[in-house]
């Protein structure tokens, strides 16, 4: 059990955006959450990852419990994520963004980087290929210089895959990755995290619309609706179960 | 009532007015920024340039009201302009981009209004003189001047006007959803440049009212572009958007402004006006980023 | 022609991330430095070293420190003056006390004073940002501009409120002469130009620019916040207060507050602009525009007035440049507003190709 979320409730305002939400994922295993939109999605990895604190409950990540992890606490403890708006960093390359992505294994200060000779440089020069071999995994070699800002939709997102992947993450975080994307470019995408899973055997939640993607790929699926959890199991369980099948053509409950 | 208490409420009392006459100019940065997004960094150019002319019209034998009405036209003139030439091919740049464009139009009006003008200084008289209200000295021992109260009651009546015409009129409304996103404004099909011209019209209208003000209280020289420096405060602590923030930021500071130089001043040797307002706003910042009435703005990530 | 990168093939990560990756530019590079360092001073000018070229890296170092902060880190900053003030009243104030500290220790004194002041102001950007922060920085400029003045320890006591900047010697050599000041200011602002480059390209250029650009993903990717926005105030309020340390030395002569007004600020801000935000090279394409346009204007209506006989009172031509001034700001704003550098970058583009058109 590498994450294991018990009983969170997040509220804003008077709105309750998760109630008792509790579930966990297993090292290792693709595991997707779906529901119907205002479900709580993007809540819930939000909490994971420390960007929102739970009014309750509690966060186990590699048996450390938290409430109230701070965002970055959360990223150096292992755990990385793209976003449903990209959050690239727009005025910067290709090359620059993956890079970022690195910054919390580099050690010099900005003293050394100044002077650039020695061990700036040398360790610079490690993590470009470290980069390097995340860009290439991702087949994005022809647009390493090219500012973020201009290139299409789904390579951007691809763009910043990479950057999450640069952090060597033990736990990866996808928010609608294949979002606005066209056949092909789900296919890569699908592609790259099954690869992303099976090569570097990083754990995945990932949040995903696309039923026949997550059917494929995940290997196990918790459905949220309004808040709350109102199924946990494998693709085929989910996909029969009444619950789910009522929240999805709306059915008044 | 003791001389103390007396003193203090002069004191306090010059504080609110000169707040009030911050507000004035703090009312036309407001406003545009309310409309059109851009901070306007020439509107204490445009307080100089309206009150010029109105003062040098008037001093070449012009009637007062003709003269107004001039000086009004030539603000509109300058506002649509502006929105021509400056404006309307930035349209969608950074903030930071229009900002300073607005500061490349601030040294084109400071020395546009010199060039015709010259640079003298000028006194203005509008009729209302600055003398204490008689009734109050008499009665209470009050000083408080006829003028600064008379520009209280413009500068009341002008935000009346002005928030009616925001929250009510459908140019209005427009006007709010131009500023929040100049985009999606135009897609829904609203003539985005004749409201910017619409705006900085009025905004120009308010640096006249502004400029009368002020040129009667210090005269019309240079040294008043520099009033707008003294809004910026008065922004900050009411919000960029509002127009209650202005008006209750330029009491803020103006009275704090006030009781400070004649009450801290002296502890540090006096002129403390240069940056107090400035760090009073900031500290109000820590505890309000956003200012009194400003928009929050939230990061969605 | 000449322009090709035909042939040059990087092979290492690190011939890929030098500085000046083509070998024409590093050819170019070299024979500016050689001009710079050894035929400018014998040939240049007294006065155009003097009112120029000095000033002109002096400006261009000063716009070197406001990039850092706005062009890479996205700080919008109006105080730039004030810590340009810091630098030149504690560097006077370092040799005049310590005096056997050095000039250049001095100037690195008074530049770490300069930082701790930006860091001080800079706290704000924690919780404030954009407009709000640039008007919070106004604060500074007044503040610290009447700290200066208020408090006599600042000027020695002097009665006028005039310092005089002492002379600057290096291990018992003076300088003294225009050309003298132009090379120390010269190697000064080419090593922290360098040391700038440097500092932009690696991790810490990379943290500023994705706090500019999108603060909260750079907190969640593990990005410090607090650290890298002092950082950025420290760093470029070092910059600015060597700059003017430099300024008061060895171009004015005097340590004066009234030379470190708003109106300076604002235009070093130009000069980041029009030179390019974000851009190192901007920073002097920008100063040296700046630089040379009051010049410029003055030459040009002299030449009215002495080939045409048009009579331009003075007034009217500083009124002149005023408008000219904010004219042409708007039209670079317009054209091109990411600046000179961005139009040297296409200019090197098309040499590429010349002189064939695509």
């Amino acid at each position: 059990m590498i994450l294991s979320v018990e009983n969170v409730s997040l509220a804003f305002g008077g709105v309750k955006a998760l109630s008792e939400v509790s579930f966990d994922v297993k090292q290792h295993e693709i595991r997707a959450i779906i529901g119907p939109n205002g479900a709580g999605k993007s809540s819930m990895l939000n909490v994971i990852n420390g960007v929102y604190h739970p009014q309750q409950g509690t966060i186990k990540f590699r048996d450390k419990a938290f409430k109230d992890m701070d965002s970055h606490e959360a990223a150096a403890l292992g755990i990385a994520r793209t976003f449903q708006n990209i959050a690239l960093f727009k005025g910067m390359t290709v090359l620059d963004n993956v890079m970022t992505g690195r910054n919390l294994k580099m050690r010099c200060n900005f003293l050394q980087q100044a002077v650039w000779f020695g061990p700036a440089k040398r360790e610079e020069l490690e993590h470009r290929r470290a980069a390097e071999e995340i860009i290439d995994f991702l087949e994005i070699q022809h647009i390493r210089k090219t500012p973020v800002g201009r290139l299409p939709y789904g390579l951007q997102k691809r763009v910043e895959l990479g950057r999450a992947l640069a952090a060597e993450p033990q736990l990866l975080l996808l928010d609608e990755p294949m979002a606005g994307m066209n056949l092909e470019e789900k296919q890569d995408m699908c592609r790259f995290v099954l690869d992303v899973n099976d090569q570097f055997g990083t754990t995945i939640v990932l949040i995903e619309h696309d039923m026949g993607v997550v059917m494929d790929i995940s290997d196990r699926v918790v459905v949220l609706d309004y808040g709350r959890k109102i199924a946990d199991g494998t693709p085929d369980e989910v996909r029969n179960n009444q619950k789910v099948i009522d929240a999805y053509l709306g059915v008044a409950h | 009532m003791p001389i103390e208490v007396i003193f203090f409420l002069e004191v306090l009392a010059g504080g609110l007015l000169a707040g009030v006459m911050y507000s004035l100019v703090a009312l036309g940065f407001v406003l545009i920024y309310k409309a059109s997004g851009v901070f306007n960094f020439a509107q204490g150019a445009m307080v100089f340039f309206a009150a010029l002319t109105f003062v040098s019209l008037v001093e070449r034998g012009w009637n007062m009201w003709l003269a107004l009405v001039i000086t009004l036209a030539v603000m509109v003139v300058l506002g649509l302009v502006t929105e021509r030439v400056v404006l309307r091919p930035l349209v969608n740049q950074p903030q930071i981009t229009l900002f300073m464009a607005t500061i490349g139009l601030t040294f084109v009006l400071e020395g546009l209004s010199q060039l015709i003008w010259g640079s003298q200084p000028h006194g203005l008289e509008l009729g209302i003189p600055d003398v204490p209200m008689e009734w109050l000295s008499q009665k209470w021992n009050i000083n408080i001047s006829q003028f600064d109260l008379f520009a209280a009651f413009v500068a009341g009546l002008l935000v009346a006007v002005l928030a009616v015409f925001f929250q009510k009129t459908r140019i209005g409304r427009a006007l709010r959803a131009v500023a929040d996103d100049h985009q999606a404004a135009l897609a829904v099909g609203i003539p985005l440049q004749h409201i910017w011209a619409i705006v900085w019209a009025v905004a120009g209208f308010v640096a006249l009212v502004a400029g009368l003000m002020w040129g009667v209280r210090n005269g019309v020289q240079f040294a008043l572009t520099f009033v707008a420096l003294k809004a910026l405060p008065v922004l900050l602590i009411g919000g960029f958007e509002s127009i209650p923030g202005a008006i209750l930021g330029g009491l803020i500071i103006g009275a704090t402004e006030k009781l400070a130089e004649v009450y801290v001043g002296p502890m540090f040797g006096g002129g403390i006006e240069s940056w107090f307002a400035y760090v009073v706003a900031l500290l109000f910042l820590l505890v309000r980023p956003e200012g009194l009435f400003g928009e929050k703005h939230i990061d969605r990530v | 022609m000449l322009y090709r990168e035909a042939g040059q093939f990087k092979s290492t990560y690190a011939q890929d991330q030098q500085i000046f990756p083509i070998r024409q530019d590093r050819i170019a590079i070299g024979l500016l430095l050689v001009f710079a360092f050894v035929v400018v001073p014998l040939i240049g000018d007294q006065y155009w070293l003097s009112a120029l070229i000095t000033p002109f890296l002096i400006f261009a170092l000063a716009a070197l420190g406001l990039n850092i902060l706005t062009g890479y880190a996205g700080q919008l900053s109006l105080g730039t003056a004030a810590f340009m003030a810091v630098g030149a009243f504690m560097t006077y104030n370092f040799v005049l006390r310590l005096p056997w500290l050095g000039v250049i220790p001095s100037m690195i004194l008074a530049g770490l004073c300069a930082a701790a002041v930006g860091i001080v102001f800079g706290l704000p950007s924690l919780r404030i940002k954009g407009f709000y922060l640039a008007v919070a920085t106004l604060a500074c400029q007044f503040f610290v501009l009447w700290a200066l003045q208020r408090f006599p320890w600042f000027t020695n006591h002097s009665s006028s409120g005039v310092i005089t900047a002492q002379q600057i010697v290096i291990l018992g050599v003076a300088f003294d002469t225009p050309a003298e000041k132009y090379l120390f200011t010269l190697a000064i602002v080419a090593v922290m130009a360098l040391l700038a480059k440097n500092l932009m390209r690696s991790e810490t250029g990379r943290a500023f620019m994705a706090v500019r650009d999108m603060d909260v993903a750079a907190s969640v990717i593990g990005i410090p916040m607090m650290q890298t926005k002092l950082l950025a105030f420290a760093i470029s309020s070092f910059y600015c207060g060597v700059a003017g340390a430099l300024h008061a030395f060895c171009y004015l002569g005097t340590v004066e507050p009234e030379a470190y007004t708003l109106d300076l600020s604002f235009r070093i801000l130009f000069m980041v602009i029009i030179g390019g935000v974000g851009s190192i090279l901007g920073s002097f394409l920008g100063a040296a525009f700046i630089t040379l346009f009051p010049i410029f204007l003055n030459l040009a209506s002299g030449w009215l007035s002495h080939g045409f006989g048009v009579e331009i009172s003075h007034a009217a031509v500083s009124n002149l440049e005023l408008i000219i001034f904010g004219g042409l700001i708007i039209f670079f704003l317009i054209a091109e507003p990411n600046g000179l550098a961005r139009l040297w970058q296409i200019t090197k583009e098309k040499l590429r190709l010349w002189p064939f058109p695509h």
